[in-house]
């Protein structure tokens, strides 16, 4: 379980992470989306105590990272497979995060099978690796002490389709025994095959959280109003799920007539009222990637 | 704004965990291995290794045979160890930074004063026994370089003498890990090393002879030269006391400042 709650970073000038809160449940695999330098990186950093933050709190297994005796028996945690010594061998490197963590030796051996590096392999330096092969060892690190929890920032990155797969396999395999996964990704169709639930993130803000059922295959409606509060509202009156996307559109799995009936009643005069086809998602997060793009060739 | 989706579900009380703090013991020992088992590590003890061969060597083929004793074969030896060895310590600290390493150090073991002073008590333990090492090889040198010269063999460092380069040898491993906790830049605190070492002495030496105000001041500041008593061999009350405030200055004030630092600092 991981507790994000109001979770703000301040840079001088500018706000990295703005108001985070969502929660990673175990048993699932949580998916932490968003184009390049929309925050997740930082979020994640600051989970594990690496950044601290300007304001709010993230708790892992119900305490500050900080506070846990020995992080790596109970969260495992990747996130950047290149930052590793680069004159040190792969089985150098478990052998470190063995050591620390107090682990029998032999779970070098079990974390290079699990991950399929060979025993050459494992005797080269990490200068040598691709990153594909960084990424095996870096996801072997973070599994090594046997965590409940896994926090993975794009995990995926330079693993080749099978290793994808692989990867999925592993994820979800680790989430059926109960534990929480959360990894963060900037592709969303890789997200969309391995994670349970979604977690959108744009400019530092959420954008739409919920199961990827809801958010990606659910037929629904999108619904413009100017009074976007009070039309939600009145839609979780009539118990509809809802979701506020950044620009002020509402989503909803219901049918377009119910939803324009709801505001009739509640006297909210609405700008659009369309059927969403299934690729609400999608649209936002293309959107969100154009932006921050203009904003990159701009600068 | 966020979801509407779903309410977050209370937060569970915090869970009562079974597994054991890290012990300092542990940390030091995982210290320990990363400062050796990396390839810079690895050369660079090579290379002290390598340097004290060749300095027992020129000691028996260049000194006079009157002065082939074992004070010449322990400076040959200790010389170049007390040159690289900071280095070792430096590394230690710096390329968490440089190699990102600290990325995994920090989350494994997320209190980084505990780390650091695990490196710190490390460097002092390294800075003692690399030194002791020295004084033996020093010592078989001694007695092949006299048997080969057919001179007697003589023991002319005293205990005192001895302790005295021990100390000397871990202020400077310390010196070298304090310039990797400021800097945290391998490249910057390796130059930052030099300057420590070849450029700050040179430039009080050249203000110590050019400016008559500085000559009284100059053992009170230069590190170095209030550290050249400790090789003399019998410090006064007055050298203890330059050593004492040059250290502060230069090596425990910098050190106190770049702890506060790293435990504020981003790691990225």
């Amino acid at each position: 379980m991981i507790t994000v709650d109001s979770l703000t970073k301040r840079y001088r000038g500018f706000t990295a992470v703005d108001d985070v809160s969502f929660v990673a449940r175990p048993g699932r695999v949580t998916g932490f989306l968003g184009p390049n330098g929309a925050g997740k990186s930082t979020t994640m950093r600051i989970m594990v105590g690496l950044t601290d933050a300007s304001s709010g709190s993230a708790t892992v297994l119900g305490r500050p990272f900080g506070q846990l005796p020995n992080p790596g028996r109970e969260v495992g945690v990747l996130l950047d497979a290149s930052a590793q010594h680069a004159g040190r061998t792969g089985r150098e490197i478990l052998a470190i995060a063995q050591r620390t963590m107090g682990l029998p030796g032999s779970r070098v051996d079990e974390m290079l099978e699990l991950v399929s590096l060979t025993e050459r392999e494992s005797e080269r330096r990490v200068r040598n690796y691709s990153l594909g092969m960084r990424q095996r060892l870096g996801i072997a690190t973070a599994l090594i002490g046997d965590p409940e929890v896994l926090i993975l920032d794009e995990p995926a990155n330079g693993l080749d389709p099978a290793g994808i797969r692989w990867m999925r396999d592993l994820l979800r395999g680790y989430a059926n025994k109960g534990g929480t996964v959360l990894l963060s990704s900037h592709l969303l169709h890789e997200i969309e095959v391995i994670a349970d639930d979604l977690v959108m993130i744009g400019n530092g803000r959420i954008v739409a959280e919920g199961t990827k059922a809801e958010l990606l295959h659910a037929a629904g409606t999108v619904v413009r109003t100017g009074a976007a509060a009070e039309l939600a509202q009145a839609l979780r009156n009539a118990g509809l799920v809802v979701t506020i996307a950044e620009d002020g559109a509402l989503r909803t799995e219901a049918p377009a007539d119910q939803v324009g009936e709801i505001a009739l009643n509640s006297r909210i005069a609405l700008t659009e009222l369309r059927s969403s086809d299934n690729a609400g998602l999608e649209e936002m997060f293309l959107e969100l990637t154009a932006e921050t793009q203009r904003e990159g060739a701009a600068a | 704004m966020s979801t509407l989706t779903q309410a977050a579900p209370a937060t569970p009380a915090a869970r009562e965990t079974t597994y054991a703090p890290i012990p300092l013991s542990r940390i030091m020992r995982v210290e320990l291995i990363k400062m050796f088992d990396t390839r810079s590590g690895f050369w660079l003890m090579a290379s002290i290794g390598i340097a004290a061969v060749l300095a027992t060597a020129a000691t028996i083929i260049f000194a006079p045979e009157s002065e082939l004793d074992y004070e010449a074969f322990a400076t040959a030896i200790g010389f170049p160890i007390a040159i690289i060895l900071p280095i070792v310590g430096l590394l230690s600290v710096s390329s968490e930074w440089s190699q990102r390493t600290g990325l995994t150090t920090f989350t494994l073991l997320p209190n980084r004063s505990r780390v650091i002073n695990a490196k710190l008590l490390v460097a002092v333990g390294v800075g003692v026994v690399s030194m002791f090492l020295a004084m033996a090889i020093g010592a078989v040198g001694n007695i092949v370089g006299t048997a080969i010269a057919g001179v007697d063999t003589t023991w002319n460092v005293s205990a005192k003498e001895l302790s005295l380069i021990v100390l000397a040898n871990v202020l400077g491993m310390l010196i070298g890990s304090m310039l990797g906790v400021v800097i945290r830049n391998s490249a910057g605190a390796i130059v930052g090393y030099f300057v420590y070492n070849a450029l700050l002495p040179t430039l009080f030496m050249t203000l110590g002879n050019l400016q008559d105000w500085f000559h009284d001041l100059w053992p009170w500041v230069d590190f170095a030269y209030a550290q050249g008593a400790l090789f003399e061999g019998d410090p006064s009350g007055q050298d203890w006391a330059h050593l004492a405030v040059t250290t502060t200055i230069w090596l425990v004030l910098p050190l106190v400042v770049g702890l506060f630092v790293i435990r504020k600092s981003e790691v990225k």
